[in-house]
């Protein structure tokens, strides 16, 4: 599905990423560990196609199409998500313009009609309970004066909206408290198939726990230096990240 | 809270018996020209201080000029009127000694920078600073020239400098601020005096701080100082300006102008404590600032930042600016405007963008008290070529006080879609529960005020060198007192 | 209205039109604005006209009282069949005049000052006929009061009309105001409009404008608010060629309470100048004020905003916001957002901004798969709205609302629907 090779880019000049290979096949969840400033998010952004990034060398390939050819919506249009680290918020653009602006977007991509203003509302109200989203807020403007909590649950309910093929959570789990991770979690597994995949940022095993990846890769200094099974989180639970640090001869 | 009041009031009468600190005058012998004002005055002063013809006629070029000009009326300020032709325009409290070259400084000259804590010998010096002593029209003494020349660094009065480095001085003079800008800078190109001259060449760090020291001290004359700071490539300096003048019933007129030229990478910080006679406190006498003060920042990256405290004069009418022409030049400014009795201040900054990704901020604090009006005026100015220049800025006042005005005049011209312009401002008094709890935690009203105050002006002073964010914060303790009742 | 022409006159001649050296008009040429050759009908020429036959309001549901003035004059032939609560007067000024100069008298020109501005005295001077509007003591008007004024000519022609709106204490209306032109003539319209808020009334003031490139509108309105009295005032310019909107509002009673919005559309070579004044001349009033402004092409914006706050006027509140988006290279905005504060007591802020759309928001749409072009609108839509959202007529809310993204769109060139136009 998703296929990164030799990926080096960076921001204001400065290199971030040396060098990513990974890849994704269908129905596969990998996990993404490191520590701060290891690169994670500029990964994500970068599948994603954020302007400020500067890809320098390497390729992203999605189901064959070459990704950095593509603009931000065409890559959503094909099927990638990325549930923000920290989901800006945009006052006066309502959640129902906003996710029906997006829902339609999609639908023309793939030369289907707009949706009728009754069928949307009936799939918004639907795909809310997911994530137990309150209708309130769904009035409100997008991320408006959302907790931080109900920021995530809104890009879980997007993405059930939405029905991407490859998601990426870029720390998801950051700033939940135990109930609203479980929400979240079980929010995201209701929705995996086995066509879809998914990318997982995290720190901790603590999400980890609930979304059972396949693949454990850490990141260190902008390159994946190691690859394992469930357990490699476990381990870096328990030990942190300095042995893999030293394993590398970093 | 009767008792308060009782105390208040005592404090009131306490301090309207303390007088401005700086208020004395010094007994030297002066020569002064007569009063008025006419071209042979102008040819006058340019031949006390045997000027080249070039300066003489950039001096009647601009005096005919300000004949045909008005005074400007647009500021939020009573100005009272000002007879030009009843003022000296000259004074030189050097000349002592006629024909013996001024070596020696007279005593009573020296005594008095001393009494103003600015000692003329190098060796009692504060440490880190170099200064040049203005009195009245001619610069009295500046120190450590030796030490900086090594470093190839000019620093001098300007009369020196006209003498000395004339090609320098001829590009620079009047090259950011020209005679035709206002009537005032008009008045100053034909008759200014005495100032500094600072050149920084290229690569140099200046090691030390450099600062002038202004003191107006004969009767009935005014101060028209001029100053020429020029950062070469890649240059730094530190520039600090400090004022003070005797208590005269009469208002005392002080009309500069202050030019900087910024080239490729070089930063100036230019910091001032102004602290002119403000007046009495039934408003009487007082220096009239008149100041046009700005910066040209040529180069690319260049930097330049204008910090001032703001407590002395009758009026202050002064907007120290800044032309950001190179691509990613950064301009600041930062400034504390006390005002209290009877005193005028409008003041504010120009930021005008014409460079690429430019950068200004702007960040001022009123403070008013008493009678007195405070104004902020400001102008933001993004030219078509400025693509993503950016500004901030911030300006809170707060009253001391209802007798007293708070002023925000911000003018803001855009005209680059990518432009980013941010303007803040807000107006309120000290609050009321930041008093109770300094007074809970036994602090009396006066110093609570004091403390509140200097916590709110805190990010202007800390801009201040250190030397100078202590005596600042002491004046506006000063400026205050009595103000809560 | 005669008694003051002739002082209005002397006014005039003494100030002569302001040029950009007064600092109130900086931004907008009075003198430019006035000099071309307008045709003034003097004669008071009846235009064959029946509005009801060109105008068909275009906001649904909107059940309004409909009064029309073509020109300088109030259509008396057309009025509503409605009727409306006993005492309350909607018509012509000058016919109001004669008939109840009880009414009029202890108001008119009580706060359009002629020494003051020479576009009042020139309209004080010129004006033949105009609007009253008089609510009195404790009389709510539920229908909103809708005045379409319709410039209509066949050679370019200059309007001056006269506003004056009276709510005595304790009473309420709506009053919407619709300015259209009707012929691809050269306009020129000045209005001055006097608003009396008596003590404990609450007036609702909207004010749409939707003419065309070759008109130039002056407005001077004055406003003053008794005790415990509401304003809630939104003035909308979506179509014009040069408008100038000059606004002051006296807070004279206590708790007053006052909320002064604007949103300005701009394209081509619009221009629009929006001067305001609030004084709060009395303890414990409060004054909110937003103004947006969206610039494309080489349209220009200016907004110039004080807030005077008089000695001994504690316990003020006032916030003044001016938001602007500059979208081309050659739009130009002006702002300048400015307090004038003589009491100590007070809680005054005032924020102004120019600059784009938020990048942020604009990536996180792109990223949900809406196109750049789309999540632009959004956001434009989102910005004005704030400001529609201030208005209270609900009808009128969603209508504009819908106008405006129709207007983004481009796809609008007028009130939709209006026939005013065709």
């Amino acid at each position: 599905m998703l296929e990164i090779r030799n990926l080096h880019a960076s921001i204001n000049g400065k290199e971030i990423l040396k060098g990513i290979n990974l890849t994704v096949n269908d129905g596969e969840v990998h996990a993404l560990m490191g520590q701060n400033g290891a690169g994670k998010s500029t990964l994500s952004n970068i599948i994603v196609g954020h302007p400020a990034y500067e890809v320098t060398t390497g390729e992203i390939l999605f189901n064959g199409k070459d990704v950095l050819a593509m603009s931000p919506e065409e890559r959503a249009h094909e099927g990638i998500f990325l549930s923000f680290q920290q989901p800006v918020e945009i006052p006066g653009v309502s959640m129902v313009n906003f996710m029906r602006a997006a829902v339609n977007a999609k639908r023309k991509y793939q030369g289907q009609e707009p949706m009728t203003a009754g069928d949307f509302l009936k799939l918004m109200r639907e795909k809310r309970k997911l994530v137990e989203l309150d209708s309130k807020l769904a009035n409100r403007g997008v991320n408006e004066g959302f907790s931080g909590g109900e920021k995530k649950r809104n890009e879980i309910f997007q993405m059930a909206m939405l029905e991407p093929t490859f998601s990426i959570l870029d720390e998801t789990d950051s700033g939940l408290d135990v109930d609203a991770l479980r929400i979240v979690a079980e929010g995201f597994n209701l929705l995996r198939t086995e066509k879809t995949s998914a990318l997982v940022i995290t720190h901790y095993q603590r999400l980890l726990d609930y979304l059972k990846p396949d693949i454990v890769h850490v990141l260190i200094d902008g390159r994946i230096v190691k690859t394992g099974t469930p357990e490699l989180a476990l381990e870096i639970e328990n030990r942190g990240f300095d042995w893999i640090r030293e394993e590398a001869g970093l | 809270m009767g008792e308060s009041i009782v105390r208040d009031n005592e404090y009131v009468r306490e301090v309207a018996q303390k007088q401005y600190a700086y208020g004395f005058t010094t007994e030297v012998e002066t020569d002064i020209i007569d009063k008025g004002l006419n071209e042979d005055v102008v040819r006058l002063i340019s031949q006390k201080k045997g000027e080249p013809e070039w300066l003489l006629e950039f001096r009647l070029k601009a005096y005919r000029h300000w004949l045909t000009m008005t005074e400007p009326a647009w500021a939020h300020l009573r100005m009272p009127k000002i007879d030009y032709q009843s003022i000296s325009y000259y004074a030189d409290p050097t000349a002592r000694k006629k024909g013996d070259e001024k070596k020696e400084i007279d005593p009573e000259l020296m005594k008095t920078f001393d009494k103003l804590g600015i000692p003329l010998e190098e060796r009692l010096a504060l440490s880190g600073m170099a200064v040049d002593a203005v009195m009245d029209s001619v610069s009295v003494k500046t120190t450590f020239r030796e030490k900086l020349s090594e470093k190839g660094i000019i620093f001098c009065s300007i009369s020196e400098a006209v003498r000395e480095y004339p090609d320098l001085v001829r590009r620079y003079l009047g090259s950011v601020v020209n005679y035709r800008d206002n009537y005032f800078a008009a008045l100053n190109s034909a008759v200014f005096s005495d100032g500094s001259f600072v050149y920084i060449p290229k690569g140099v760090r200046c090691p030390m701080e450099l600062s002038t020291y202004f003191r107006i001290n004969a009767r009935e004359t005014g101060q028209f100082e001029r100053t020429l700071i020029v950062a070469d490539d890649d240059a730094y300096v530190s520039y600090l300006e400090g004022c003070t003048a005797p208590m005269r019933d009469e208002n005392q007129l002080h009309a500069a102008i202050v030019e900087i030229v910024v080239m490729d990478r070089a930063e100036v910080k230019y910091s001032t404590v102004q602290n002119w006679y403000p007046g009495d406190s039934e408003g009487k006498g007082g220096v009239l600032n008149l100041v046009t003060k700005r910066g040209l920042l040529k180069g690319e990256n260049s930097r330049l930042s204008w910090t001032q405290v703001e407590t002395g004069s009758a009026i202050t009418w002064k907007y120290p600016s800044c032309v950001l022409m190179g691509d990613g030049s950064q301009a600041e400014f930062y400034s504390v405007a006390v005002t209290n009795n009877f005193q005028q201040a409008d003041t504010g900054t120009k930021m005008i963008h014409l460079g690429k990704n430019t950068k200004s901020t702007i960040i001022s604090k009123g403070i008013s008290a008493g009678r007195s009006e405070n104004s902020y005026r400001g102008l933001v100015k993004v030219g078509k070529q400025a693509d993503n220049a950016r500004n901030y800025t911030s300006c809170d006042s707060l009253l001391l006080g209802s007798t007293c005005g708070a002023h925000t005049f911000p003018y803001m011209d855009v005209q680059n879609p990518t432009a980013v312009v941010e303007h803040e401002a807000t107006t309120s008094k000290i609050s009321e529960d930041q008093l109770f709890y300094c007074r809970q935690r036994g602090i009396p009203t006066e110093d609570a005020v004091g403390l509140i105050v200097n916590g709110y002006a805190k990010d202007v002073i800390n801009k201040l060198p250190m030397e100078f964010a202590v005596e600042a914060q002491k004046l506006l303790g000063v400026s205050l007192e009595g103000t809560v009742g | 209205m005669n008694a003051l022409r002739e002082k209005a006159y002397v006014d005039f001649q003494r100030q002569g039109f302001p040029t950009r050296k007064v600092e109130e008009y900086r931004y907008t040429d009075m003198e430019e604005v006035f000099a071309p050759d307008y045709g003034v009908n003097l004669q008071r020429v009846q235009f064959p006209v029946n509005p009801h036959d060109i105008f068909k309001c275009s906001v649904p549901n909107l059940s309004t009282s409909l009064y029309f003035m073509v020109n300088d004059l109030f259509h008396n032939s057309v009025m509503p069949k409605t009727q409306l609560p006993e005492g309350v007067v909607v018509g012509s000024l000058c016919q109001q005049a004669l008939e109840h100069p009880e009414l009029l008298q202890p108001y008119y020109g009580r706060l359009a000052k002629t020494e003051a501005d020479s576009v009042t005295a020139l309209n004080t001077m010129l004006a033949q006929d105009g609007l009253f509007i008089y609510i009195p003591k404790n009389v709510v008007v539920d229908k909103t009061i809708q005045v379409v004024n319709i410039l209509r000519s066949d050679v370019d022609l200059m309007a001056n009309r006269r506003v004056l709106i009276v709510l005595e204490q304790g009473a309420q209306a709506k009053v919407l105001f619709c300015d259209h032109a009707m012929d691809e003539r050269s306009f020129l319209a000045t209005q001055v409009c006097e608003v009396f808020v008596g003590e404990n009334a609450h007036l609702e003031l909207y004010d749409l404008e939707a003419t065309h490139l070759q008109s130039r509108r002056v407005t001077n309105t004055y406003v003053r608010q008794q005790s415990y009295s509401t304003l809630n005032m939104c003035t909308i310019t979506m179509h014009n060629g040069l408008t100038r909107n000059t606004l002051e509002v006296d807070l004279a009673g206590q708790y007053a309470e006052t909320h002064v919005n604007g949103c300005v559309v701009a394209d081509k070579q619009q221009h629009v100048d929006n001067n305001t004044l609030i004084r709060h001349s009395v303890p414990n009033c409060q004054s909110n004020e937003l103004y947006k402004y969206v610039l494309d092409d080489s349209s220009v914006g200016a907004f110039a905003g004080k807030v005077l706050v008089v000695a001994d006027a504690q316990k003020t509140v006032s916030n003044e916001v001016n938001a602007n988006l500059c979208a081309s290279p050659d739009a130009r905005m002006y702002t300048q957002p400015m307090l004038e504060i003589y009491a100590d007591d007070v809680k005054c802020s005032h924020g102004s901004t120019v600059g784009q759309l938020n990048e942020q928001a604009l990536f996180y749409m792109r990223q949900r798969g809406i196109s750049e072009a789309e999540a632009r609108l959004l956001l434009k839509f989102a910005f004005v709205g704030e400001v529609i959202d201030s208005i209270k007529l609900e009808t009128l809310r969603d209508r504009l609302h819908y106008l405006m993204e129709k207007r983004f769109r481009g796809e609008l060139s007028h009130c939709e629907g209006c026939k005013v136009h065709n």
